[in-house]
């Protein structure tokens, strides 16, 4: 028998959320951010553990998992930069932040520097275009960049 | 967040501090949080959606519907539902809006507060909040906020001794513009696709799981406790025209200071722009501007004295949309942010009806070839065709017409420029 995914604990977690629910199913959403949340992204077999957790087939899981933008079927680095490419943003100059990303990592959008450290994706307009152009790492916000704060901020992830 | 002292009352934000905290429970109480609940809960339901039909306020999510009337929608007789549900779209995904990030990190009980209201004025037993994940921070408050108010007997059985019974539970989504149209919203909360519902049922009739729900805006649902404690006609008074209020304005773009006001409703454009969002940068001249996020129709210089209100904008071609406004300046190719647009729509439909879904990635497909160099003159016939092709009610939900606002406009306004891409064979702001 091959090695399972998801852990007891993640089994426990994506449990109790879907007792908050009617249908299992409908904790189909809650299950993916849990896995992602601990194995940072959602691998197939994590699909098919999910589905006979949820009483659904693998191919419902994953097309619910594909339409979301931020659930990750890919792996992805210990730090996710999301550069905003909305329209204030792009009015403000993101498309320097970005080429300047991409230079300084040596990596395009959707892949991830050695040693895992950087993945590089776009995400719409993170709400706050009075301070463009933004981009989030993680679960923080930089705002109001020029290729010179973003050096250092790079700096403080590891 | 504000750079003149204008002496202009504003009920939602003038309690939000500027050092990045949000106001906890005791400090929301200390300003007379809480007490329009208090208040409301010796008030019948219908008497509640009486005061909000009353007060003129208009939905802030965008369509600028009358929010009493879309409560009153809502069977709350003895024979209704006994389960109901009241959402707060806290999605904020409309580019170049940003105004509910700021009353979710600023004031989160002010919007508990609302919707316990709301929800007593429908008689709706749960209330969810659906946040977009980017809200980091105002996770967090709104989750310390919540347990402070289950805490404190806001929330949970038996609210203030008044045998009325809410829970409130905080949804974190995980991206998709669509998941902020009301019908796709309830499909997100219960964990499938956000596509939207046909329409009837509204979800007034049958909602989250099939019940009666009523989704509202995050700045809706915050204006409700200020109505109920100050009455009907006081927020009437607080607008400059005939629909109640304050309205969060916001301006993004080459403009001096960029930023988010609190303004009575119906201030001009000009107004905007120039007192609040100190004009044009240095060195820039207007050409245009997106009244409100990415969904809406340009408006231009003979439109500056325009007051920004939901009939004045719409008589003006436009709409009110979120009030954030998006500014165009001479120095930024019009072509070029369209094409940002509808690429940002391309990629956002959901792809449940072949207009859309067809339609959006061939209009942005065009557009790149204008800004690269490949246009050709009968390109334009097809972006218009596609204006009309997406127009109100070609599709399963306005994702896809609004897409066609600013498309529709920006070839109806600057129509030159497009055609300059085509004869120069390259984007003249782009030497
Ligand atoms: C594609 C699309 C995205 C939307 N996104 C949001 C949103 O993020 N927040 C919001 O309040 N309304 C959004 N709306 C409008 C909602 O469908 C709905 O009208 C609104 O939440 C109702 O609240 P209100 O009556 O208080 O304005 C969106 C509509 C569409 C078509
Ligand atoms: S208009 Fe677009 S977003 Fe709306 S239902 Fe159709 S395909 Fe989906
Ligand atoms: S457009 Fe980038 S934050 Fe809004």
């Amino acid at each position: 028998m091959t090695e399972k995914v998801l852990t007891s604990g993640d089994i426990s977690e994506i449990e109790k959320a879907y007792q908050h629910f009617p249908l299992r199913s409908a904790a189909c959403i809650e299950g993916l951010k849990i896995i992602q949340k601990n194995h940072r992204w959602v691998s197939d077999d994590a699909v098919k553990e999910l589905a006979e957790l949820l009483e659904m087939s693998p191919a419902a899981i994953d097309s619910i998992a594909t339409y979301y933008s931020l659930i990750f079927r890919k792996p992805v680095g210990r730090h996710v930069i999301m550069v905003c490419d909305s329209v204030s943003c792009w009015i403000m100059g993101y498309e320097g932040i970005l080429n300047h990303l991409k230079n300084r990592l040596n990596i395009g959008y959707g892949e991830t520097t050695q040693e895992d450290r950087f993945t590089l994706l776009s995400i719409c307009c993170l709400g706050t275009c009075d301070h463009a152009p933004a981009i989030m790492i993680n679960n923080d916000l930089h705002r109001d960049l020029t290729p010179d704060k973003l050096d250092a901020i790079l700096e403080t992830y590891k | 967040m504000y750079p003149i002292n204008d002496n202009i009352e504003k009920p939602l934000t003038q309690h939000i501090k500027n050092d990045g905290s949000w106001l906890t429970l005791k400090e929301y109480e200390s300003t007379g949080g809480y007490q329009a609940l208090k208040k409301a809960l010796q008030m019948k339901p219908a008497e509640i959606i009486q005061v909000v039909l009353d007060s003129g306020l208009k939905g802030r999510g965008g369509a600028g519907f009358p929010t009493g009337k879309k409560w009153s929608t809502i069977d709350i007789s003895e024979n209704a539902s006994s389960i109901k549900y009241l959402v707060a779209n806290a999605d904020e995904m409309e580019p170049g809006s940003f105004k509910d990030r700021f009353l979710l990190e600023g004031n989160p009980h002010q919007l508990i507060e609302g919707i316990i209201i709301g929800a007593y004025a429908i008689q709706a037993s749960f209330s969810y909040i659906f946040l977009r994940w980017a809200y980091h921070l105002a996770g967090k408050a709104l989750t310390q906020s919540i347990q402070e108010a289950y805490d404190a007997g806001y929330l949970g059985k038996n609210i203030g001794g008044s045998g009325f019974n809410l829970d409130m539970s905080l949804h974190i989504s995980v991206g998709r513009y669509m998941c902020g149209e009301e019908t796709a919203l309830l499909n997100a909360l219960e964990g499938k696709r956000s596509n939207p519902r046909a329409k009837p049922p509204y979800p007034s009739n049958s909602g989250l799981f099939g019940k009666p729900t009523i989704v509202n805006n995050v700045e809706t649902l915050s204006n409700v406790p200020h109505i109920i404690m100050k009455g009907a006609n006081w927020f009437m008074n607080l607008s400059k025209t005939g629909e109640g209020g304050t309205k969060l304005y916001g301006a993004s773009g080459k403009v001096k200071s960029p930023g988010l006001w609190e303004l009575p409703l119906g201030i001009s454009l000009r107004e905007l722009l120039e007192d609040y969002a100190g004009g044009m940068a240095d060195g820039y001249r207007f050409k245009g501007v997106l009244p409100g996020g990415g969904s809406t129709d340009f408006l231009v210089e003979e439109h500056l004295d325009v007051a920004m209100d939901y009939a004045s904008v719409a008589k003006a071609g436009s709409r009110l949309g979120t009030g954030t406004i998006i500014v165009l300046d001479d120095k930024t190719c019009p072509v070029g942010m369209v094409h940002n647009l509808e690429r940002f729509f391309a990629q956002e439909s959901c792809g449940w009806c072949t207009p859309c879904r067809e339609g959006l990635p061939w209009t942005a497909k065009i557009l790149y070839a204008l800004e690269t160099g490949a246009g050709k003159t009968e390109d334009l016939n097809i972006l218009e065709f596609h204006t009309h092709y997406m127009a109100p009610g070609n599709t399963f939900c306005a994702l896809a017409p609004g897409a066609m606002e600013p498309l529709q406009s920006a070839l109806k306004y600057f129509k030159a420029d497009f055609e300059m891409h085509i004869h120069q064979h390259k984007c003249p702001w782009n030497s």
